[in-house]
């Protein structure tokens, strides 16, 4: 995308809502949906990485070198299926700009 | 020059699509449109037209395989009426949304309930506000040309959107007229080819009918009401290039003895013709009346109108449907939305006339204007209704 969404105007909008750059969902940061961040607790984690499976965004990925798991808060909606998931209560749900 | 040919209307229309050359047709039959799509599946099975005539199951699916075909850059045709554009409306509004190039026939007819298969504008005012150019049409000549004309607009890039051309169901989809026939060579020098603005295909990858965050979808709602409302010059050239060709002069809004009358009666479609009888009958008795015939009505030719209607005393306006709890019948309302801030302004009186298929007769509508003359309010009123 040439410009960010909400900054475009009626001139600047493609003829009937065409997308014309593939892939450009990306771009689009749904993070900004988030009323609660989940809080990796880094030492109770056993590294079971069931938050990776079950993260329905793709936002939480094991970072093998540094032996713990990782999020990505620009596309993490805050669903807290992870912390819900997690066996050893180590994700918790905290309101966001707490 | 064509030859004249002596021609159901629906019949003659079909024609006109396969002289446009059209790449698809998708359409269920529904009376009164069935003419239409009868004689195009006839066409194509015969190999007179290379098409794809698609039967589908529903009209919601002809509207959908029309989105497809123009989003892929096929010449796209339909035909409907009433519970069929129904039945389509969701998809009447994703395809100009999305800015896809087609042309209906909409044959005018009731909507249910009571199940009518008789003639009114009912239908098309239920999709009114949906984007599309709505054009109408007076007799089978106009029908006839008014194919050519809408594929030409429709395509051209600088305007990009379906249209959607209103024929009165059986008093002119089923009647027989002369019609004067356009040859090839005639469409080759008028309709060039179709060239998208954009399409679907392997090379160019895109999207089309993504979603719209609330950050976006009112840019893109204005972006389509300007792309709407500057079709005119398009629409208008479009009919000047078809007066060289044919002799015949087409304009978005006509009149009938309109020039010094006090009182202006104002209607879209067949009655049009009627009415022209009655203005012919009221002259006659020494009585001021003229008539406004409206051929475009999306995008509505505001300047055109305010300038013929401000020089009227009353317009009686001759509605073909009734807008149920509103605050007057849909064309009434807006002329009167139309006229409310000029200065100079006429009475506009309603007429509802003619709804689900009641005959309207040269004598009916000399009874109307004398009766919106003598109104004492200026609410709606059904005309003939009894009780």
């Amino acid at each position: 995308m040439t410009k960010p969404m909400d900054e475009m105007t009626w001139q600047e909008v493609e003829p009937g809502g065409v997308i014309s750059e593939p892939g450009c969902a990306s771009s689009y940061h749904t993070g900004t949906w988030r009323s609660e961040k989940p809080i990796y607790k880094e030492e109770i984690c056993i590294r079971c990485q069931r938050c990776f499976i079950m993260c329905p965004d793709a936002s939480i990925t094991p970072d093998f070198e540094k032996n713990r798991m990782v999020w990505n808060y620009d596309y993490c909606k805050g669903c807290g299926i992870c912390a819900y998931e997690c066996p050893v209560n180590a994700i918790e749900m905290v309101q966001e700009g707490e | 020059m064509g030859k004249k040919v002596g021609i159901e209307v629906s019949i003659a229309a079909a024609e006109a699509v396969g002289l446009c050359d059209v790449d698809v047709v998708a359409a269920y039959p529904i009376t009164p449109q069935t003419h239409v799509v009868e004689h195009l599946s006839e066409l194509v099975a015969s190999g007179d037209l290379d098409a794809e005539f698609v039967p589908v199951e529903s009209e919601h699916s002809a509207m959908s395989v029309c989105c497809g075909s123009s989003a892929v850059g096929a010449r796209t045709f339909t035909a409907t009426a009433a519970q069929g554009l129904a039945l389509m409306a969701e998809i009447v509004y994703i395809a100009s949304s999305m800015r896809l190039p087609m042309v209906m026939f909409l044959s005018n007819r009731a909507l249910s309930a009571p199940l009518s298969i008789w003639n009114d504008h009912s239908d098309t005012m239920m999709v009114r506000d949906s984007g599309w150019i709505q054009v109408f049409c007076e007799n089978g000549q106009e029908v006839y040309d008014a194919i050519f004309h809408s594929f030409r607009v429709s395509e051209d890039p600088k305007v990009s959107l379906p249209v959607m051309i209103n024929v009165d169901g059986f008093n002119l989809t089923h009647v027989i007229e002369p019609i004067e026939f356009w040859d090839k060579e005639m469409v080759k020098a008028y309709l060039p080819p179709f060239r998208p603005l954009s399409k679907l295909h392997p090379d160019k990858v895109l999207s089309m009918g993504a979603f719209g965050m609330p950050e976006i979808y009112a840019e893109q709602k204005q972006a389509h009401d300007v792309a709407l409302t500057s079709s005119t010059p398009v629409i208008l050239q479009g009919w000047d290039e078809m007066a060289k060709l044919t002799g015949r002069k087409y304009s978005a809004v006509e009149t009938y003895r309109a020039e010094d009358a006090e009182t202006l009666i104002f209607a879209m479609g067949s009655i049009c013709e009627t009415s022209t009888i009655a203005v012919d009958k009221m002259r006659e008795q020494g009585k001021s009346v003229g008539l406004v015939k409206l051929r475009l009505w999306r995008p509505l030719p505001m300047g055109d109108l305010r300038k013929l209607l401000a020089k009227a005393k009353d317009v009686v306006v001759l509605d073909r449907s009734i807008a149920l709890g509103a605050a007057n019948a849909p064309v009434t309302s807006e002329m009167r939305a139309l006229m409310y801030h000029e200065p100079q302004r006429p009475k506009i009186h309603c007429m509802i006339a003619g709804i689900g298929g009641r005959d309207v007769t040269p004598d009916d509508v000399v009874k109307m204007v004398n009766m919106a003359l003598s109104e004492k309010d200026y609410e709606y009123h059904i005309y003939g209704v009894r009780g």
